[in-house]
Parts: C-alpha cells; sequence; structure tokens
C-alpha cells in the first residue's frame, strides 16, 4: 500500500462534504485522513485526502471517480510533485512535578510547544510531517496520554504556482 | 417576471422543452401541482411513485430526451429510489423533482420527511437541496444540463415546501457556469491514432459496443466502420440494435447468456474494441481470461470507466459523437485492404454463428417462450419499441428478438430491477406515440408494478403486455436447479391472480394463450386491438436460459443449448 496526498478544490456548497465522503466509502477506496477547510477564494474549497493504494490504476480510480463528482473543481496528486505536507497534533498528556521537567524537554527537542498547563496536565502542540508527529506520539507514550487530536495531514507545492493552476 | 417558485419550476421545464411529466402529488408538492393545475402542464398520474420514475426513465431510453418525475417529500421520494439507482446504472438522462418539508422543519424528523439528498447521493450524477427561491431557475438549467451531457445520468432536485410558495423575480439563465463540469467532452485526438494503428495492426479485430453507443446515437457512424473494414462486432444487452441483428457481421449479444459465437470471438480476437461498454461482470466471465490473446482499447466518455473492471491497452477518453466520426475518417483516408485482411477470421466468426445459434427444442405440446419472443418479433415491424422486465425472458427476448435499430429495447441492464417494465414501456409509448410498443414480462416480474396497468387504461396508453407465464420465478429455479440441488426454495409461483380478470378490472383488455394452435392468430387479435391490451400466455415451468457461462467461468465455458449437447 502506498500514501498520495490529493488536494481537492471543491465548489463551497452545503452537501459537497457528504459526495465526496459518500463516494469514498461506495467505491470502497481507503483514506488515512481527510481535512477540508476555506481557501483564498471564497466560493471554493480544498479537501486534502491521504489515499492509501494497491497501484498506480487504483490511484487513476480514485481520482477519476473523485473528478466526476459536478461539486469538484480540480484534483492534485501533491505526492507527486514537491511539495510541503503538514499535520497538526494535540497532545494531552499527564504531567506530574516529577514528569514535568522531562515532558519539556521532549517538546523542546521536538521544536513542539506547551499551549495549556494545569496542575495535573499539560497540552502539547506541534506541526510537522506525519513521520514527525507519529514520533512525538510514540515517545510521548511513556507518559499517561490523556487524549490526541490530529488533523490530518494538509499540504502546498513549492514555487509559485497554486493547485488550482498546476 | 414575477411569480412564485412553483410557476417557476413548470416555466423552466418548459423553457427545456419538456413535453410531459410523470408524478405523484402529496403535501410538500402541493403549490407545485397548483401550478401545474394552472398552467395546465401535461402531467401523467401514476399509481405509484417508482411507476412515475420508470416511466420517466422508459420515456427518456425511447426518445434521448431527459425524463421529469415529480414525487413528493418523505415516503413519496423514497420510492423513487429504485427508479433512480436503475436510470443511474444504465447512464439514463433524469431530472427528479422531490418536494421536501419546508425549510424551518428540515432536520427536525418533521412529518413526511426524508433526507434525499443523503440517500440519492450514492445513486445519482448529482442532487440538489434548494431551500432558496433564487436559485431554483439556476439549480433546474444546471440539472438537465448535467443530466444529459456527457455521460449522461439522473439528478435530483429536493425542494423545500416554501420555495414553491416563495415569490421570485424569473429569468431563465441562458448559459450554465459550473467550475468543475463543462459538459463538453472532446479528448485527445492522438489517441485515436493509436487505435487506428492498432487495427493497422490486427488480424483478428473485433468491436465490441454497447449502451454508451446507444446513448451517443452513433450507431450509424459504427456501421460505416465495419462496413468498410468488414470487422465483426458483438454487443452488450444494451448495445442491441446498434447494429442491425440482420447484418451478417453482427455476432449477437454476449457474455453469461451471449451467444457462441460472441463468446468465442472474444476469447480469440486480437484486437477488442469496447465502444461504450463498461465490461460488467456479466459479459466479461472470469475476469483475467477475458480476451486473453487481445490488445484492448476502451472508447469511453467516462475516464472512471477506463481500467476499471478490465485493463485496457490503450484509451480513447471522449464522447462518442467526438470520436467515432474522426476514427471513422482517419479508417477511410487508408489505403489498405482491411476487408481482405480480415476476411478469414470474418469468415470464421460468422460461421461460429450457424455452428451453435441460439435454438431450443420445439414442443407440440407446448409453447416454448422463445418460440412465442420469435413471434412477436415476426408480427412486429423494426420501430417496435420492446420493454422487458427482469429474469428468464429478459435473455430470451435479448436472445429472440431482432433488433433492428437502436433504442428500441427499454431493458434494465444494471441493477436488474424487476417491475420495471410496465410503467417503462408506458413512458415508451408517451414519448413515442407512433412506434408499436411491446413489453415481455414474467408472472414474477409483472405482480411487481402491476397497478400500472391503471395507469395505461386511464390514460389509454397503448402498450401491449405479454406475460410469459411459467409459474416460477424463472431464472432463480434455474439457478436452483442448476447450483441448488433443485431446492426451489420460495420460487414456485403457482400463483392464483388471474392475469386476464386483472388486466379486465383495470380496464385493460385481456387474453390468454394457452396451446401452441392459438399463439399467432390470438397474438395477431391482441396485437390490432386498438388501446392497452395483456395478453398471459401460458409456458412450461421447466426451461433454462442457455448458453448460459456459469459465474467464475471463462466464456468459451458454455453450458450450450440442448440440441447441440
Amino acid at each position: 500500500m502506498k500514501k498520495y496526498l490529493l488536494a481537492v478544490l471543491v465548489d463551497n456548497k452545503p452537501g459537497v462534504l457528504t459526495h465526496v465522503a459518500g463516494l469514498i466509502s461506495r467505491r470502497a477506496f481507503n483514506i488515512e485522513s481527510i481535512a477540508a477547510g476555506y481557501t483564498e477564494e471564497v466560493d471554493v474549497t480544498r479537501i486534502n485526502i491521504v489515499v492509501s493504494v494497491d497501484d498506480q490504476l487504483e490511484l487513476d480510480q480514485v481520482v477519476n471517480q473523485l473528478s466526476k463528482l459536478i461539486d469538484v473543481i480540480k484534483i492534485v496528486n501533491l505526492s507527486e510533485v514537491d511539495s510541503i505536507k503538514r499535520e497538526l497534533v494535540m497532545i494531552k498528556l499527564k504531567a506530574t512535578p516529577q514528569t514535568r521537567a522531562d515532558i519539556i524537554n521532549v517538546v523542546n527537542i521536538f521544536r513542539a510547544k506547551i499551549v495549556d498547563v494545569n496542575r495535573e496536565n499539560v497540552v502539547i502542540e506541534l506541526t510537522g510531517e506525519q513521520s514527525k508527529i507519529d514520533a512525538i506520539c510514540e515517545v510521548l507514550a511513556e507518559y499517561e496520554i490523556i487524549e490526541i487530536a490530529r488533523t490530518g495531514a494538509i499540504a502546498l507545492s513549492r514555487g509559485p504556482i497554486p493547485a488550482k493552476n498546476a | 417576471m414575477r411569480m412564485n417558485g412553483a410557476q417557476a419550476v413548470i416555466e423552466s421545464l418548459k423553457k427545456e422543452e419538456v413535453d410531459v411529466v410523470f408524478g405523484y402529488p402529496g403535501g410538500a408538492v402541493l403549490t407545485l401541482y397548483d401550478a401545474v393545475y394552472k398552467m395546465g402542464f401535461r402531467h401523467i398520474l401514476t399509481k405509484h411513485e417508482q411507476g412515475a420514475v420508470h416511466a420517466a426513465d422508459g420515456y427518456a431510453r425511447a426518445t434521448g430526451k431527459v425524463g421529469v418525475c415529480i414525487a413528493t417529500s418523505g415516503p413519496g421520494a423514497t420510492n423513487l429510489v429504485t427508479g433512480i439507482a436503475t436510470a443511474n446504472m444504465d447512464s439514463i438522462p433524469l431530472v427528479c423533482i422531490t418536494g421536501q418539508v419546508g425549510t424551518s422543519f428540515i432536520g427536525k424528523d418533521s412529518f413526511q420527511e426524508a433526507d434525499m439528498c443523503g440517500i440519492t447521493t450514492p445513486i445519482t450524477k448529482h442532487n440538489y437541496l434548494v431551500k432558496n427561491v433564487e436559485e431554483l431557475p439556476r439549480v433546474i438549467k444546471e440539472a438537465f444540463f448535467i443530466a444529459r451531457t456527457g455521460r449522461p445520468g439522473p439528478v435530483v432536485i429536493d425542494i423545500a415546501k416554501d420555495v414553491f410558495a416563495a415569490e421570485l423575480n424569473y429569468t431563465y439563465p441562458t448559459s450554465v457556469n459550473l467550475k468543475g463540469y463543462k459538459g463538453d467532452f472532446n479528448g485527445n485526438e492522438a489517441e485515436i491514432e493509436v487505435a487506428v494503428e492498432a487495427v493497422k495492426a490486427a488480424k483478428r479485430p473485433l468491436f465490441f459496443i454497447g449502451g454508451g453507443l446507444t446513448l451517443a446515437d452513433m450507431g450509424a457512424e459504427l456501421q460505416k466502420i465495419i462496413e468498410q473494414t468488414g470487422i465483426p462486432v458483438t454487443t452488450t444487452l444494451m448495445g442491441l440494435g446498434c447494429i442491425p441483428a440482420s447484418y451478417d457481421g453482427n455476432l449477437g449479444m454476449a457474455g453469461m447468456h451471449g451467444s457462441y459465437a460472441s463468446n468465442m470471438a472474444i476469447m480469440e480476437c486480437d484486437l477488442l474494441m469496447g465502444i461504450g461498454v463498461r465490461f460488467d461482470d456479466r459479459v466479461t466471465g472470469v475476469i483475467a481470461e477475458f480476451a486473453p490473446q487481445a490488445k484492448i482499447i476502451q472508447f469511453d466518455v467516462d475516464p472512471a470507466e477506463i481500467n476499471k473492471n478490465i485493463p485496457v491497452d490503450y484509451k480513447v477518453v471522449g464522447d462518442l459523437r467526438w470520436s467515432l466520426p474522426i476514427f471513422s475518417r482517419k479508417i477511410k483516408s487508408l489505403s489498405d485492404d482491411f476487408k481482405g485482411r480480415f476476411s478469414a477470421w470474418r469468415i470464421y466468426v460468422i460461421g461460429l454463428c450457424s455452428k451453435v445459434p441460439f435454438s431450443y427444442k420445439h414442443d407440440t405440446d407446448c409453447i416454448m417462450p422463445q418460440q412465442l419472443i420469435e413471434k412477436v418479433n415476426e408480427l412486429t415491424d423494426v420501430d417496435t419499441i420492446v420493454v422487458t422486465d427482469v429474469g428468464q425472458h429478459q435473455m430470451w427476448t435479448a436472445q429472440f428478438y431482432k433488433f433492428g435499430k437502436a433504442r428500441k429495447l427499454l431493458t434494465s441492464g444494471g441493477l436488474g430491477t424487476m417491475g420495471y417494465g410496465l410503467p417503462a414501456a408506458l413512458g415508451a409509448k408517451l414519448g413515442r406515440q407512433n412506434n408499436t410498443v411491446v413489453l415481455f414480462t414474467g408472472d414474477g416480474s409483472i405482480m411487481m408494478n402491476c397497478q400500472e396497468m391503471a395507469t395505461a387504461a386511464d390514460y389509454d396508453i397503448d402498450v401491449k403486455i405479454i406475460v410469459l407465464h411459467n409459474h416460477v420465478l424463472g431464472m432463480v429455479t434455474q439457478w436452483q436447479r442448476m447450483f441448488y440441488g433443485k431446492r426451489y426454495s420460495q420460487s414456485r409461483l403457482n400463483g392464483k391472480t388471474d392475469f386476464v380478470k386483472l388486466a379486465e378490472a383495470m380496464g385493460v383488455a385481456g387474453y390468454r394463450i394457452n396451446e401452441p394452435a392459438e399463439l399467432e392468430l390470438i397474438l395477431q387479435e391482441a396485437l390490432s386491438h386498438k388501446g392497452p391490451a395483456l395478453i398471459d400466455v401460458m409456458l412450461p415451468e421447466v426451461e433454462d436460459v442457455l448458453p448460459m457461462v456459469p459465474g467464475g467461468n471463462r466464456l468459451d465455458q458454455m453450458v450450450l443449448g440442448r440440441d447441440v449437447q
């Protein structure tokens, strides 16, 4: 299985997420994550989908089937071009006076941030590529993780050309 | 012009040149039906919403225009679901207008509320929920455009009740502006060039045509190519009629119940050119061994169809109305003696047709179903529109009725919807008043929408309903006979329903044929009856559709007909 990050530009209309999510599920495509948000154009939403496929034929199927949706304007495979991929994670961790210093150490090493502190816990925020996020989660597993929220990956290509003109 | 949403809907239908709609009124569409009444719009009241949507589908298939149906919110709308899915699988252009509860009631589990956009997303080309009357003209314009362009398909417009009553300054847009859908499907000419080269290199080429060719109305263009090159042609169920059955290079239907010649030709050809086909599992046999010796070229308007089921060597993506004329012109400009080069192959495959034709065993004591279809074929003309339900009778129709023109076989190919036939026949007749319309159905299928006989009678829609009455769910019993040790679980009907009386009770003339001796006479009488008629034809219970490629087999591993075994 290989993973690809697709930037799917869609009309910002009600029901569009249903159309996209419904298609992925009924065609039995495997997705790792999906993240949607507004863009530089008011009526366009960008859905970042990480799909996991067996081969090129299956990837083509995903792209072609998604392209058929009327509200899909454009699909760009950002894994095929030079691009910057990021994901954001927030981790709520038990932090006692004994463990707090160690945790801060880990946070510094990963260039993460502590965004909330309590008597019993901290909330850590980190952005980075998926592998980096996975790594911090693994290290922090030593402590008591209360909960994790991840956004799923988003990406932009390098250079001046936007996906819509790619 | 100042008007309410309901009037705007009707006005827009007129602008789209819709001449008839099929539907059923109810709470959420009362205002719309008030406009139907006031504006005198032609509306056919079916007896069930499923009848309305299948009728719109039959109308669309027979005419090539967009079929339109209307249903109210909740149960009215959900009753359309089977019909929408049927149309979607066969790429039939429909616009289905459903009422929705008032905007302030949406999402509150209100009376007769159902989330139609949610329900129909997997079975439509596109759908809309309209909550603002100002959007209505644009949405309707887009819906018709989407339904009929590219690969056609059904579009649902779900309209909140209060939108019908709200007023707007009506203007109908002259153009559609969709960012992600342009509706023009001209492709890359270089792909056609590759296809031409493949033909030049081929020794045993074969055209394999399907519903896409029917929908594009490009049979005549293909006919030119095959006449020039002598390339034989096989067809899917949905492609029947595009090339006349009488044409001697036409090997007939391929697949599970296809002809020996078609299936063998697919197995032996060295170039298979799929024209508007989607390589459905009913036609391929075991996928890994479909056309094992062939390079495969796929001509299709839908890029998602390329490599979906069968990996192909070359593709020509684009509307067949764009690609086939160019392909034809390029082939024509060549000096190659295609006819001479392909003649041995052509003679060989045509020989297969006479070696193992579709056949059955005649019986002097009873009417054989195949004989019935042949007889109806004999008594009807080439412009007759033949509609079927689903099951054995559908396959026998495909095998034994010799279609001479496209859009003359209306059948639920992809979804296989029992109950499709009767309402679809009504729609076809309303769209094509001058053509005879004959429905082949079974004693199972007819009961699934038999209420529409009343519609036929009430509007005097002249369709001839031929019931292949064998007292069983034929295709189910055939599989039970072959694969389930003759355990006929829930498939022997032996119903007490008298179809002649049922027809007469609803206002349709009824005929019954028991004996082979009366077959021709009564058929003639019934077919010449003015107005709708049902002909109940008593047939033997045990008769298999053959040849048959059992599931998991290659196309050349057919169970053949009795005469051959």
